[in-house]
Protein backbone atom coordinates (compact mmCIF):
# COMPACT_ATOMS: atom_id res chain seq x y z
CA UNK A 1 0.00 0.00 0.00
CA UNK A 2 1.96 3.13 -1.13
CA UNK A 3 1.59 6.15 1.15
CA UNK A 4 -0.51 8.86 0.64
CA UNK A 5 1.41 11.37 -1.27
CA UNK A 6 2.79 14.10 1.35
CA UNK A 7 1.26 17.46 0.98
CA UNK A 8 -1.90 17.70 -0.73
CA UNK A 9 -2.41 21.48 -0.45
CA UNK A 10 -1.99 23.09 -4.20
CA UNK A 11 -1.18 26.19 -4.21
CA UNK A 12 -3.93 27.46 -1.57
CA UNK A 13 -6.18 30.30 -2.06
CA UNK A 14 -8.57 31.43 -4.14
CA UNK A 15 -7.79 29.02 -7.53
CA UNK A 16 -6.95 26.39 -5.46
CA UNK A 17 -10.24 26.40 -3.23
CA UNK A 18 -12.83 27.20 -5.88
CA UNK A 19 -11.19 24.17 -7.21
CA UNK A 20 -12.46 22.40 -4.30
CA UNK A 21 -15.56 24.07 -3.86
CA UNK A 22 -16.50 22.76 -7.67
CA UNK A 23 -15.58 19.29 -7.13
CA UNK A 24 -17.38 18.78 -3.89
CA UNK A 25 -20.99 21.08 -5.16
CA UNK A 26 -20.55 18.99 -8.23
CA UNK A 27 -20.11 15.35 -5.89
CA UNK A 28 -23.17 16.60 -3.87
CA UNK A 29 -25.32 17.16 -7.14
CA UNK A 30 -24.31 14.33 -8.76
CA UNK A 31 -25.90 11.94 -5.84
CA UNK A 32 -29.19 14.25 -6.05
CA UNK A 33 -29.12 13.47 -9.78
CA UNK A 34 -29.27 9.59 -9.31
CA UNK A 35 -32.28 9.76 -6.59
CA UNK A 36 -34.14 12.41 -8.13
CA UNK A 37 -33.85 10.81 -11.45
CA UNK A 38 -35.37 8.03 -9.28
CA UNK A 39 -38.12 10.20 -7.49
CA UNK A 40 -39.21 11.36 -10.58
CA UNK A 41 -39.89 7.59 -12.19
CA UNK A 42 -42.20 6.99 -9.58
CA UNK A 43 -44.96 8.40 -12.21
CA UNK A 44 -44.69 5.70 -14.20
CA UNK A 45 -45.92 3.20 -11.04
CA UNK A 46 -48.84 5.31 -9.86
CA UNK A 47 -50.07 9.34 -9.16
CA UNK A 48 -50.46 7.67 -5.28
CA UNK A 49 -46.70 6.28 -4.80
CA UNK A 50 -45.33 9.82 -6.66
CA UNK A 51 -47.33 11.81 -4.31
CA UNK A 52 -45.96 9.97 -1.42
CA UNK A 53 -42.45 10.33 -1.97
CA UNK A 54 -42.68 13.82 -3.64
CA UNK A 55 -44.67 14.75 -0.36
CA UNK A 56 -41.16 14.41 1.83
CA UNK A 57 -39.95 16.73 -0.19
CA UNK A 58 -42.03 18.98 1.12
CA UNK A 59 -41.36 18.79 5.17
CA UNK A 60 -39.29 21.18 6.04
CA UNK A 61 -35.98 19.73 6.74
CA UNK A 62 -35.62 18.47 3.42
CA UNK A 63 -36.93 21.91 2.32
CA UNK A 64 -33.74 23.13 3.53
CA UNK A 65 -31.74 20.31 1.92
CA UNK A 66 -33.32 21.86 -1.21
CA UNK A 67 -31.90 25.66 -0.30
CA UNK A 68 -28.70 23.61 0.03
CA UNK A 69 -28.95 21.77 -3.19
CA UNK A 70 -29.73 25.00 -4.82
CA UNK A 71 -26.93 27.08 -3.54
CA UNK A 72 -24.68 23.99 -4.78
CA UNK A 73 -26.27 24.05 -8.42
CA UNK A 74 -26.26 28.26 -8.25
CA UNK A 75 -22.02 27.91 -7.21
CA UNK A 76 -21.40 25.03 -9.85
CA UNK A 77 -22.99 26.99 -12.62
CA UNK A 78 -21.36 29.96 -11.81
CA UNK A 79 -17.98 29.01 -11.23
CA UNK A 80 -18.20 26.72 -14.25
CA UNK A 81 -18.55 29.86 -16.40
CA UNK A 82 -15.62 31.24 -14.45
CA UNK A 83 -13.54 28.31 -15.54
CA UNK A 84 -14.90 29.19 -18.96
CA UNK A 85 -14.08 32.37 -18.88
CA UNK A 86 -10.19 31.29 -17.61
CA UNK A 87 -10.36 28.63 -20.50
CA UNK A 88 -11.14 30.74 -23.29
CA UNK A 89 -10.96 34.74 -22.29
CA UNK A 90 -6.91 35.95 -23.19
CA UNK A 91 -7.31 37.83 -19.60
CA UNK A 92 -9.16 35.23 -18.56
CA UNK A 93 -6.19 33.81 -15.67
CA UNK A 94 -5.47 37.48 -15.04
CA UNK A 95 -8.70 38.13 -13.65
CA UNK A 96 -9.38 34.90 -12.24
CA UNK A 97 -9.42 35.97 -8.42
CA UNK A 98 -11.55 38.94 -9.20
CA UNK A 99 -13.76 36.41 -11.23
CA UNK A 100 -14.32 34.29 -8.29
CA UNK A 101 -15.45 37.28 -5.93
CA UNK A 102 -17.88 38.09 -8.77
CA UNK A 103 -19.54 34.56 -8.65
CA UNK A 104 -19.46 34.48 -5.18
CA UNK A 105 -20.97 38.17 -5.23
CA UNK A 106 -23.58 36.89 -7.58
CA UNK A 107 -24.31 33.78 -5.76
CA UNK A 108 -25.06 35.78 -2.49
CA UNK A 109 -27.73 37.83 -4.57
CA UNK A 110 -29.30 34.91 -6.30
CA UNK A 111 -29.63 32.93 -3.20
CA UNK A 112 -30.99 36.27 -1.74
CA UNK A 113 -33.80 36.18 -4.17
CA UNK A 114 -34.28 32.46 -4.06
CA UNK A 115 -34.04 31.26 -0.50
CA UNK A 116 -37.07 34.08 1.01
CA UNK A 117 -39.23 32.50 -1.99
CA UNK A 118 -38.52 28.74 -1.07
CA UNK A 119 -38.46 29.02 1.92
CA UNK A 120 -41.76 30.94 2.08
CA UNK A 121 -43.26 27.67 -0.28
CA UNK A 122 -41.62 25.44 3.08
CA UNK A 123 -42.98 27.28 6.09
CA UNK A 124 -45.67 28.82 4.41
CA UNK A 125 -48.12 26.38 5.94
CA UNK A 126 -49.91 25.06 2.83
CA UNK B 1 13.03 6.52 -8.55
CA UNK B 2 10.66 8.43 -6.14
CA UNK B 3 7.45 6.82 -4.45
CA UNK B 4 5.67 9.17 -6.01
CA UNK B 5 6.41 8.00 -9.38
CA UNK B 6 5.93 3.82 -9.03
CA UNK B 7 1.99 4.99 -8.94
CA UNK B 8 1.09 1.84 -11.40
CA UNK B 9 -1.77 3.47 -12.63
CA UNK B 10 -1.45 7.58 -12.41
CA UNK B 11 -3.99 10.04 -12.96
CA UNK B 12 -5.97 9.92 -15.07
CA UNK B 13 -4.96 6.71 -17.04
CA UNK B 14 -5.89 7.66 -21.05
CA UNK B 15 -3.96 11.31 -20.66
CA UNK B 16 -0.98 10.45 -18.65
CA UNK B 17 2.25 10.25 -20.85
CA UNK B 18 4.90 7.38 -19.92
CA UNK B 19 8.11 8.98 -19.37
CA UNK B 20 9.30 7.32 -22.77
CA UNK B 21 9.05 10.67 -24.90
CA UNK B 22 7.07 12.02 -27.21
CA UNK B 23 7.16 9.43 -29.15
CA UNK B 24 5.61 6.59 -27.60
CA UNK B 25 3.12 9.24 -26.26
CA UNK B 26 1.62 10.01 -30.06
CA UNK B 27 1.54 6.23 -30.97
CA UNK B 28 -1.91 4.51 -30.15
CA UNK B 29 -3.92 7.31 -28.20
CA UNK B 30 -7.07 9.40 -28.87
CA UNK B 31 -8.14 12.30 -28.00
CA UNK B 32 -10.22 11.03 -25.68
CA UNK B 33 -9.43 13.12 -23.14
CA UNK B 34 -9.55 16.33 -25.41
CA UNK B 35 -13.00 15.39 -26.59
CA UNK B 36 -14.33 14.75 -22.62
CA UNK B 37 -12.55 18.32 -22.16
CA UNK B 38 -14.38 20.16 -24.50
CA UNK B 39 -17.79 18.23 -23.75
CA UNK B 40 -17.55 19.74 -19.97
CA UNK B 41 -17.59 23.44 -20.89
CA UNK B 42 -20.17 23.09 -24.09
CA UNK B 43 -22.96 20.67 -22.01
CA UNK B 44 -21.92 22.90 -18.94
CA UNK B 45 -23.54 26.09 -20.74
CA UNK B 46 -26.55 24.49 -21.81
CA UNK B 47 -26.71 22.37 -18.05
CA UNK B 48 -26.71 25.93 -16.78
CA UNK B 49 -29.85 27.15 -18.93
CA UNK B 50 -31.47 23.80 -18.46
CA UNK B 51 -31.15 23.52 -15.06
CA UNK B 52 -31.91 27.17 -13.88
CA UNK B 53 -34.89 27.14 -16.13
CA UNK B 54 -36.55 23.68 -14.59
CA UNK B 55 -35.25 25.53 -10.84
CA UNK B 56 -37.64 28.17 -12.09
CA UNK B 57 -40.45 26.66 -12.91
CA UNK B 58 -40.55 24.09 -10.05
CA UNK B 59 -39.18 25.73 -7.13
CA UNK B 60 -39.96 29.57 -8.17
CA UNK B 61 -43.00 29.60 -10.14
CA UNK B 62 -46.18 29.67 -8.75
CA UNK B 63 -46.18 27.71 -5.31
CA UNK B 64 -42.61 26.33 -5.68
CA UNK B 65 -42.34 22.86 -4.12
CA UNK B 66 -45.60 23.15 -2.14
CA UNK B 67 -47.02 22.78 -6.01
CA UNK B 68 -45.21 19.56 -7.05
CA UNK B 69 -47.40 16.31 -7.30
CA UNK B 70 -48.34 13.79 -10.05
CA UNK B 71 -50.25 16.47 -11.94
CA UNK B 72 -47.74 19.18 -12.58
CA UNK B 73 -45.65 16.79 -13.65
CA UNK B 74 -48.21 15.28 -16.08
CA UNK B 75 -48.90 19.15 -16.90
CA UNK B 76 -45.60 19.80 -17.66
CA UNK B 77 -44.74 16.58 -20.04
CA UNK B 78 -48.12 17.22 -21.44
CA UNK B 79 -45.88 19.83 -23.59
CA UNK B 80 -43.24 18.52 -25.92
CA UNK B 81 -41.26 21.47 -25.08
CA UNK B 82 -40.60 20.48 -21.55
CA UNK B 83 -40.12 16.45 -22.62
CA UNK B 84 -37.35 17.86 -25.10
CA UNK B 85 -35.88 19.92 -22.09
CA UNK B 86 -36.12 17.11 -19.65
CA UNK B 87 -34.69 14.80 -22.14
CA UNK B 88 -31.88 16.90 -23.10
CA UNK B 89 -31.22 17.49 -19.35
CA UNK B 90 -31.16 13.90 -18.15
CA UNK B 91 -28.21 13.06 -20.60
CA UNK B 92 -26.48 16.15 -20.85
CA UNK B 93 -25.98 16.14 -16.71
CA UNK B 94 -25.88 12.47 -15.91
CA UNK B 95 -22.87 12.46 -18.72
CA UNK B 96 -21.94 15.24 -17.31
CA UNK B 97 -21.62 14.03 -13.86
CA UNK B 98 -20.60 10.85 -14.59
CA UNK B 99 -17.43 12.33 -16.16
CA UNK B 100 -16.65 14.69 -13.38
CA UNK B 101 -17.43 11.31 -10.91
CA UNK B 102 -14.69 9.72 -13.30
CA UNK B 103 -12.24 12.25 -13.37
CA UNK B 104 -12.60 12.36 -9.26
CA UNK B 105 -11.78 8.04 -9.18
CA UNK B 106 -8.93 8.99 -11.53
CA UNK B 107 -7.54 11.29 -9.20
CA UNK B 108 -7.91 9.87 -5.77
CA UNK B 109 -7.98 6.13 -5.99
CA UNK B 110 -4.64 4.25 -6.05
CA UNK B 111 -5.15 0.86 -6.32
CA UNK B 112 -5.99 -0.71 -10.14
CA UNK B 113 -9.18 -2.85 -8.04
CA UNK B 114 -10.58 -0.16 -6.33
CA UNK B 115 -10.71 2.04 -9.43
CA UNK B 116 -12.11 -0.63 -11.40
CA UNK B 117 -15.09 -1.52 -8.76
CA UNK B 118 -15.56 2.38 -8.62
CA UNK B 119 -15.59 2.88 -11.85
CA UNK B 120 -18.12 -0.56 -13.07
CA UNK B 121 -20.29 1.03 -10.23
CA UNK B 122 -20.62 4.38 -12.13
CA UNK B 123 -20.94 3.17 -15.55
CA UNK B 124 -23.28 0.64 -14.15
CA UNK B 125 -26.02 3.90 -12.67
CA UNK B 126 -25.06 5.90 -15.23
CA UNK B 127 -26.43 2.91 -17.60
CA UNK B 128 -29.78 2.03 -14.92
CA UNK B 129 -30.80 6.09 -14.21
CA UNK B 130 -30.25 7.22 -18.10
CA UNK B 131 -32.44 4.20 -19.63
CA UNK B 132 -35.14 4.49 -16.31
CA UNK B 133 -35.39 8.16 -16.91
CA UNK B 134 -35.36 7.69 -20.99
CA UNK B 135 -38.28 5.71 -20.70
CA UNK B 136 -40.46 7.28 -18.14
CA UNK B 137 -40.42 10.43 -20.45
CA UNK B 138 -41.40 8.20 -23.47
CA UNK B 139 -43.72 6.07 -21.58
CA UNK B 140 -45.41 8.02 -19.09
CA UNK B 141 -49.33 8.59 -19.18
CA UNK B 142 -50.73 11.40 -17.63
CA UNK B 143 -54.26 9.50 -17.50
CA UNK B 144 -53.31 6.12 -16.19
CA UNK B 145 -56.46 3.64 -15.51
CA UNK B 146 -58.11 3.58 -13.01
CA UNK B 147 -56.58 6.26 -10.66
CA UNK B 148 -58.32 8.42 -8.60
CA UNK B 149 -59.56 11.42 -10.52
CA UNK B 150 -58.38 14.35 -7.98
CA UNK B 151 -54.72 13.19 -8.55
CA UNK B 152 -54.80 13.74 -11.98
CA UNK B 153 -54.40 16.93 -14.58
CA UNK B 154 -57.96 18.55 -15.07
CA UNK B 155 -57.43 17.60 -18.93
CA UNK B 156 -57.81 13.95 -17.67
CA UNK B 157 -61.62 14.06 -17.44
CA UNK B 158 -61.94 17.24 -20.01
Amino acid sequence: MPEAPAGTLYRGREGMWSWVAHRVTGFLIFFFLLVHVLDTSLVRVSPEAYNAVIGTYKNPIMGIGEAGLVAAIVFHAYNGIRIMLVDFWSKGTRYHRVMLWVVVGLFVITMAGFLPRHLGNVFGGH
Amino acid sequence: MAALTDIPAPRSPQGAGSARGARSRRTGRTNYELYAWVFMRASGVLLVVLIFGHLFMNLIDGDGISAIDFGFVAGKWASPLWQVWDLLMLWLAMIHGTNGLRTIINDYTERTGTRVVLKTALYLAFTIVVVLGTLVIFTFDPCPAGAPADLLPSFCTG
